[in-house]
């Protein structure tokens, strides 16, 4: 059902914003990432795919700074981000939503997004304490982004409800929102349509472009390869941590390797294009 | 037609404080700032009216309004720790300790300077000590936090205790008062002939601070606590209070969303202390005298139960509860010894049959309230359908609900 | 010259500390089985062993034990003691599970609340002793009651004789046989709840819902079942620890629980919460760093020393000495 006509202009710029270089993660004894290597070019979006434990959640930790890799590196907008902290990596701009949703539960929908943001503002306790100019120049910017954001995703009339009393699709539209918030260049969407029906899927995938034409790069893993192969520009495919495919939606759908990894074919028997 | 379903069933059980609330937020702006004025002034002059039944019999009245005020100022202090950031605190009896010290060594034990001029310095000491305390701490998670925090709190009274330089066990004395400003005499009611009349032999200098006159304290921890309410909501309502309740709710998402958290929560503790080191400042100089016995870790455990009690994460909870801690054992002073008991049982009682404590944060409220309509839609599911089947409205006119999406 | 007399006296301090520690490990398991179970700081457990020290005095009473008894009717009289004790004990971590915590885990309160009700549940139980004199008048009972509740609020003694004759020489420093039993004694205790936590059916549902709660319902353990036989084992060994405190110290009082509750709750957050060797270790570090560090700084200070370990232990190590794990418990 998914429609299969590929985005026809990926916008290679030759502009790179993101790029994890020979990037190894090891956790004991097992290795969760194995020299991945991979770049996003500004402006595109960029489909991470994979079976089951292949370390896509993982390559978007090293990425956002939860996990240090064990060696490589990763760079963005021409700077060195390993080993940055957390939230130093959010406001160098990515921005992230999670597989299994994790909102501020007990803050309204419009407060969560203010808390993304509130990444972009400066200031402090005394400020709002003083009720200065400046502060509340911040807080009415921010709430302005935050209802601009909250209609945008389709969310708008619920901004003073509860997150966690948010329907499920709702809260996932909502985790776009807070990410989009901290006005970041990279959005990384962690299975943005787990649990969606068909048409909320197709409906997701409609608002992915539409964050691109915002001018965003995004990163997005997700499990339903028809569904991603409609609208990304390009593909990585990992499997067992290593990386075995980095192509156009049409070549990866063609690779024996990707093939095999998806259907499962002892690994013996997968020829890997290298 | 069949609009004889009555209203909401169960919405009005109980809940007195809610509705209160309810009501109470549904009057306009400057009608609900009048009433705050109002409740403030009530506030101010209780203490002269002297209010039967209200008043404590037996121990002066006056005094026992000082200490609750003392206990709301801790309580709100404490609230920001634990109920806006979410931190576990046992310890906050030794923030108190410290602001109460640092006043007793500068003004009496080593130093003689005025109370007013020991105040800031007591202050800073106390913000200081919290960053000191929670640098190394904070990062550690959860319930240690509150074991170390409670190792905290011991250091501290042990220190005191052991410490020729303040005093050991005898503690600290006299402890100047603040500077006063005699202007007038203001007359208390008498209401030992039943109605109440202006006893002009029965008066309190505004504004002396004295040792046999407890109300001008009271009157200066009031005005101290309409300012750190004020501070607490301006701060609470920007950016710096939705970090901490972001960092309450999910620390890792926080930090992803750019929230600095261990910052945040650093913060979270030096408010928290520097409102303590007001509290105790004050208690030492309404005391004149301080001795470690005062600072104890029952009394972090009552500050604790006040915030608990109250209902955490709001800041008028915390006044509440701190009301409830501290002045039913002043007014129930007769049963003496069966106090902590009582104490304890209401402790438990409260956290079956009220967990959220008595006045609880609006977002809880606000959860029960959809849940309640929530349950209340699903009970009202069944004759809706019935009603369709009998013919009623179409199917179309039902369905907007959009209640729909949400999956099971 | 404080260091020499540490020196000094080092086996004694050492000694001393292991005797103390041991407590600490019996009362710390407690606190950790609960909070490898249940994530619960059971505030009142320090109350389960307050009762327990009364226990073994009124038992003494009972069978007539006092100062002159001796060799084999000394050491029956203190084991039927210990028995009582830990049957007191059991019995009030039993009646504090079902009163205090199964009514919140029935509603699925926070647990912040849990703490909360655990507080009070704590104030109540310590004032019930120190109120039991007044309780008795007031349902005239007292004169039945006669010594059991008499000076409620004051201290109360052990009327068997503490002192023991040195029995060993190690280093040129006497250890008396009590030092051993005390030790030994709760040593061959906690072997015996680790193995059945870890050899038993019981116990392996204690380990499975201590890891995962759900699955462990679903896989048809019986939580509640486990959560009580949790807070009796924990109650058991409190009563145990009791006897043997009093063995040591030989004074009790209403309020005495709660100084050895945060002691043992400290040695259970140095070992490593939830985990039952943790709670071994923590106590006995604990009991030995105090003793060692009070003869550095100086009595006054022993329980500073504690505390400060406890900080600069968890800056270090954040999960305690051993790490948490009752649900990983190693094999």
């Amino acid at each position: 059902m998914a429609e299969t006509v590929q985005q026809p202009t990926p916008v290679t710029t030759g502009d790179t914003l993101l790029s994890l270089d020979d990037v190894t993660l090891k956790f004991g004894g097992v290795t969760a990432l194995n020299g991945v290597s991979f770049h996003i070019d500004r402006g595109e979006i960029l489909g991470l795919i994979g079976p089951n434990g292949a370390g896509k959640t993982t390559a978007f930790n090293v990425v956002t700074g939860i996990y240090r890799p064990t060696s490589g590196g990763v760079t963005f907008d021409g700077e060195q981000i390993t080993g940055l902290k957390r939230y130093r990596i959010a406001k160098r701009g990515i921005a992230r939503t999670f597989q299994n949703i994790r909102l501020f539960r007990a803050m309204t929908a419009l407060e969560n997004v203010m808390v993304g943001a509130d990444a972009r503002h400066t200031t402090g306790p005394i400020s709002a304490l003083l009720g200065l100019p400046r502060h509340r120049r911040e807080e009415a910017a921010g709430r302005e982004l935050a209802l601009e954001l909250l209609d945008f995703v389709g969310v708008g009339g619920r901004a003073d409800e509860l997150a966690g009393n948010l329907s499920y699709g709702d809260q996932r539209r909502l985790e776009i929102a807070r990410a989009m918030a901290t006005q970041p260049k990279l959005l990384c969407l962690d299975e943005p349509a787990a649990g969606f029906n068909p048409s909320e899927k197709q409906a997701l995938m409609e608002l992915i472009r539409k964050i691109r034409d915002r001018g965003l790069t995004v990163l997005l893993i997700e499990h339903d390869m028809r569904l991603v192969m409609g609208v990304v520009d390009r593909v990585v495919v990992l499997e067992f941590g290593t990386k075995i495919a980095d192509a156009s939606p049409t070549e990866v759908q063609n690779d024996p390797a990707v093939i095999a990894a998806y259907l499962g074919v002892a690994e013996d028997e997968v020829v890997t294009d290298e | 037609m069949s609009q004889t379903t009555s209203a909401p069933p169960r919405r009005s059980r109980r809940d007195l404080l809610g509705g209160l609330r309810r009501r109470l937020s549904g009057m306009p702006r400057w009608a609900q700032f009048l009433l705050m004025v109002a409740i403030a002034l009530l506030c101010y002059v209780l203490p002269l009216l002297e209010p039967p039944i209200i008043s404590t019999p037996g121990t002066d009245f006056g005094g026992v309004l000082f200490t609750v005020s003392v206990y709301v100022l801790v309580a709100v202090g404490l609230n920001i720790v634990v109920g806006y950031a979410g931190l576990l605190d046992l310890g906050y009896v030794g923030f108190y300790a410290i602001g109460a010290y640092t006043v007793g060594v500068l003004t009496a034990q080593h130093a003689t300077w005025p109370w007013l001029l020991s105040l800031p310095v007591a202050l800073v000491v106390t913000m200081v000590s919290g960053v000191l305390l929670g640098w190394p701490t904070l990062r550690v998670r959860g319930d240690y936090l509150a074991i170390v925090t409670l190792g905290f709190g011991e250091i501290v009274r042990l220190t005191l205790i052991n410490s020729e330089w303040l005093g050991a066990a005898r503690g600290i004395r006299p402890i100047p008062s603040p500077p006063s400003l005699p202007l007038f005499e203001v007359p208390h009611l008498d209401w030992s002939t039943g109605v109440p009349l202006v006893d002009f032999s029965d008066t309190t200098t505004f504004i002396e601070f004295g040792v046999t006159d407890p109300i001008p304290f009271y009157w200066l921890a009031l005005t101290l606590i309409i300012l750190v309410l004020l501070a607490d909501k301006r701060i609470k309502d920007s950016r710096v209070g939705r970090a901490w309740e972001a960092t309450r709710e999910d620390e890792d998402a926080a930090e992803l969303m750019g929230v600095p958290t261990f910052r945040f929560k650093l913060l979270a503790f030096a408010i928290g202390a520097f409102v303590g080191g007001i509290a105790g400042s004050l208690f030492a100089t309404r005391q004149t005298f301080i001795n470690p016995e005062s600072f104890t870790l029952l009394i972090s455990i009552l500050f604790l139960s006040a915030v608990v009690v109250g209902g955490q994460g709001n800041r008028w909870g915390a006044v509440i509860g701190a009301v409830v801690v501290a002045y039913l054992p002043e007014r129930f002073r007769g049963f003496e010894q069966w106090r902590v008991l009582v104490f304890g049982l209401a402790l438990m009682l409260l956290a079956i049959y009220r967990p959220q404590g008595l006045l609880p944060p609006r977002r809880t409220v606000r959860a029960q309230r959809m849940e309640a309509e929530t349950e209340a839609l699903e009970v009202g599911e069944e004759p809706e359908d019935a009603v369709i089947a009998a013919g009623g409205p179409t199917p179309d006119d039902a369905a907007p609900t959009d209640e729909g999406s949400s999956r099971g | 010259m404080a260091f020499q007399y540490v020196l000094d006296q080092f086996v004694s301090l050492f000694v001393g500390g292991l005797v103390f520690g041991s407590v600490y490990a019996l009362i710390a398991l407690g606190y950790t089985m609960v909070y490898g179970v249940l994530q619960l700081i059971n505030f009142a457990h320090s109350e389960v062993f307050m009762f327990g020290t009364f226990a073994t005095v009124w038992a003494l009473w009972l069978v007539g034990a006092d100062a002159t008894t001796a060799g084999v009717a000394l050491v029956a009289s203190l084991a039927v003691a210990m028995l009582i004790a830990m049957i007191t004990s059991g019995g009030v971590a039993l009646l504090l599970e079902r009163v205090a915590y199964r009514p919140l885990l029935n509603r699925g309160a926070p647990r912040l609340i849990a703490l909360i009700s655990a507080i009070g549940a704590s104030f109540v139980l310590s004032e019930l002793m120190g109120l039991r004199g007044a309780l008795a008048s007031a349902l005239g009972v007292d004169d039945v009651l006669g010594r059991y509740v008499a000076r409620s609020r004051e201290n109360l003694g052990l009327p068997t004789d503490r002192t023991f004759t040195v029995q060993f020489e190690v280093l040129g420093y006497g250890v008396t046989n009590k030092d051993i039993i005390i030790v030994l004694a709760a040593l061959l205790m906690m072997i015996a709840a680790d193995q059945f936590i870890r050899r038993t059916r019981l116990g392996r549902g204690i380990r499975a819902v201590a890891q995962d709660p759900e699955s462990a319902s679903l896989m048809g353990v019986n939580s509640t079942r486990v959560i009580q036989l949790t807070f009796l084992i924990g109650g058991l060994l409190a009563g145990a620890a009791a006897t043997l405190y009093m063995l040591q110290v030989g004074l009790t009082r209403y309020n005495a629980g709660f100084l050895l509750g945060v002691k043992a709750f400290t040695a259970a957050v140095l070992g490593g919460i939830g985990n039952l060797r943790g709670a071994l270790v923590g106590g006995l570090v604990l009991g030995v760093a105090e003793s060692l560090g009070s003869g550095l700084f100086g009595s006054e200070w022993r329980h500073v020393v504690a505390f400060v370990l406890l900080v600069v232990i968890l800056l270090f190590r954040p999960t305690g000495l051993l790490g948490e794990s009752l649900g990983k418990a190693r094999a």
